[in-house]
């Protein structure tokens, strides 16, 4: 057998990317309540959560040092949320639409469509926090961009940990079918205990802080919170969340690669849908 | 006229099969829930430029065996070959001059029709895309609903844009999974004389599962018959027509269909 001419047969393809970007992005465009509910759970979250805000400030010294510490908390969390739901949700629109076969026989590699599937979650949550962190400027005079340079580091690796979960979803319901489809809307919530959103890690029993530890949010939450209330940049955290992440993002990827090879192997790709 | 990223050396453009497949196997299930055999050792080639039919009832092996030729589904046990490609190890490098079609792989509905086809289009690294979008939609007389999304369509109309999905690459190898079923004999028709013209003019092979002989016997110059996973019978349709000594493929069909080994008439026996 001659060996093929790998020269025309580039293992990471761009335009492909581009490609799977643009069939989502056609999907998006062509539903306005689509577009505004991308937008509309993070801005009545921020809306609800600043006048939480608000009133504890009154009541509670530890709120009304950290000016926003809630709104901050609540637009950072859904980051997380989104980034995850942003690649679970454009994956479930290939089970819906049982388009797998198509995309499979096509070109198409599992690490383009994974690498779309980033690159709309990130858009996607673009579109959905950025437009609350803008209204909280007027409704409650606070702004989150006020974080700094940290905030970049903070989405980077809360949006990162919702791409690995994300990973793991689309591994889940590859594996068991749309049976797990509900899965997408509900992981995130089982971490968000030991995500230490809007209270201190310290907070936590000892054994559970722990747990916490081990997961990226707590120590971007905890990053967030030293930039609040001390002002100081936590460069121990980011990297802790950063390292955790590549751990997380590298078994994720194992996990989706193994459940993508047993789709396979079980005709999942050509059959699985509604 | 085919971008040069979709040719692989011509050292393999010279190879006479076109798919070449050997003891192809495939079970599903486990030895404790259950193992069925769906593909049972088959081997076959396809020549350059034919077209083959793959028949057998439901249940035979057809559509199983046209997602491991695509590399969709992996076999338990043997080789395909596409163009010379293991497509087990390097399916990746022939893709771009194959493509599929089949009546239950639906296109995203959502997506208008010329969505759909430039997002295809760009899969398969085409130049020329809107040009060769609004080409098919002429061809295959798509054009007035290339703006309608593509879940509005009729049968007849779904199976022309999937259709022209399948062509958008101008493959070398054809793989159609009953590209008529559902339609009305007119629409029908008309996709026959579409694949044979696109046959005569691009030197395709063309694999084609169905369950409708009048269009093996026009389209098909093989043709594979299948049962219970295995390839019970193969020839030019003229030769089928001569060996069971029959008027249509249809009852040659039926006689392959009906027929039992002497390993089912004694399972069959010993159950009664």
């Amino acid at each position: 057998m001659t060996a093929p001419d790998f020269a025309h047969s580039p293992t990471f393809s761009v335009r492909r990317v581009g490609a799977m970007v643009l069939r989502y992005w056609y999907l998006l465009r062509g539903s306005w309540p689509r577009f505004l509910e991308l937008a509309y759970w993070p801005t009545m979250q921020m809306i609800l959560w600043g006048y939480i805000n608000q009133f504890m400030a009154s009541s509670s010294a530890w709120v009304a040092q950290g000016a926003g510490v809630l709104v901050s908390a609540v637009l950072l969390w859904d980051v997380l949320f989104r980034g995850q739901l942003g690649v679970s949700v454009s994956f479930l629109e290939e089970m819906w639409s049982r388009n797998l076969g198509h995309l499979f026989v096509s070109p198409l590699r599992p690490g383009e469509w994974v690498a779309a599937l980033f690159t709309m979650s990130l858009i996607r949550t673009i579109i959905g926090v950025v437009p609350a962190a803008l209204l909280a400027i007027p409704f409650f005079g606070y702004s989150v961009f006020s974080l700094g340079l940290p905030l970049a580091g903070f989405f980077a690796n809360l949006i990162v940990f919702g791409w690995s979960l994300g990973l793991v979803i689309v591994a889940l319901i590859l594996r068991y079918g749309m049976g797990a489809e509900g899965l997408a809307w509900i992981v995130v919530f089982m971490l968000a205990p030991v995500s230490a959103v809007y209270y201190p890690v310290s907070v936590l029993p000892e054994w559970l802080q722990w747990v916490a530890l081990a997961m990226p949010p707590a120590h971007v939450f905890e990053g967030m919170r030293a930039v609040l209330y001390n002002g100081v940049v936590r460069w121990d955290h980011l990297a802790w969340a950063a390292g955790l992440n590549l751990v997380y993002m590298a078994l994720c990827a194992a996990a989706f690669q193994y459940s993508f090879r047993q789709a396979r192997v079980r005709g999942a790709l050509l059959q699985t849908g509604e | 006229m085919k971008s040069s990223d979709n040719r692989l050396s011509d050292n393999q453009n010279a190879i006479a099969a076109a798919i070449r497949v050997e003891g192809l196997t495939k079970r599903f299930g486990t030895a404790r829930s259950g193992e069925v055999t769906a593909v049972d050792a088959i081997s076959f080639t396809v020549a350059k430029g034919s077209v083959t039919g793959l028949l057998g009832g439901n249940g035979a092996g057809k559509t199983t065996t046209i997602s491991m030729l695509l590399g969709l589904l992996l076999p338990t046990a043997g080789t395909v070959e596409v163009l010379g490609v293991d497509m087990a190890r390097h399916r990746h490098a022939v893709l771009p001059r194959m493509n599929f079609s089949s009546p239950y792989v639906e296109l995203p509905h959502r997506l208008t029709v010329r969505e759909n086809l430039v997002v295809y289009a760009h899969l398969y690294g085409l130049t020329g895309v809107k040009r060769r979008v609004e080409e098919l939609a002429e061809h295959l007389d798509l054009t007035r609903f290339l703006e309608r999304p593509s879940g509005g369509l009729s049968a007849g109309q779904k199976t022309r844009v999937a259709l022209a999905k399948a062509l958008l690459n101008r493959p070398d190898v054809l793989l159609l999974d009953e590209p008529t079923a559902s339609l009305d004999p007119d629409t029908a028709d008309w996709i026959r004389t579409y694949l044979e013209r696109y046959r005569f003019e691009s030197g395709a092979t063309i694999l084609l599962a169905s369950h409708n002989m009048l269009e093996v016997e026009r389209l098909c110059d093989h043709v594979l018959m299948m049962r219970q996973g295995r390839i019970v019978d193969q020839g030019a349709p003229a030769a089928l027509l001569a060996r069971y000594g029959r008027g249509t493929l249809e009852e040659v069909f039926l006689d392959i269909a009906r027929a039992r080994t002497d390993a089912e008439k004694e399972a069959a026996n010993a159950a009664e």
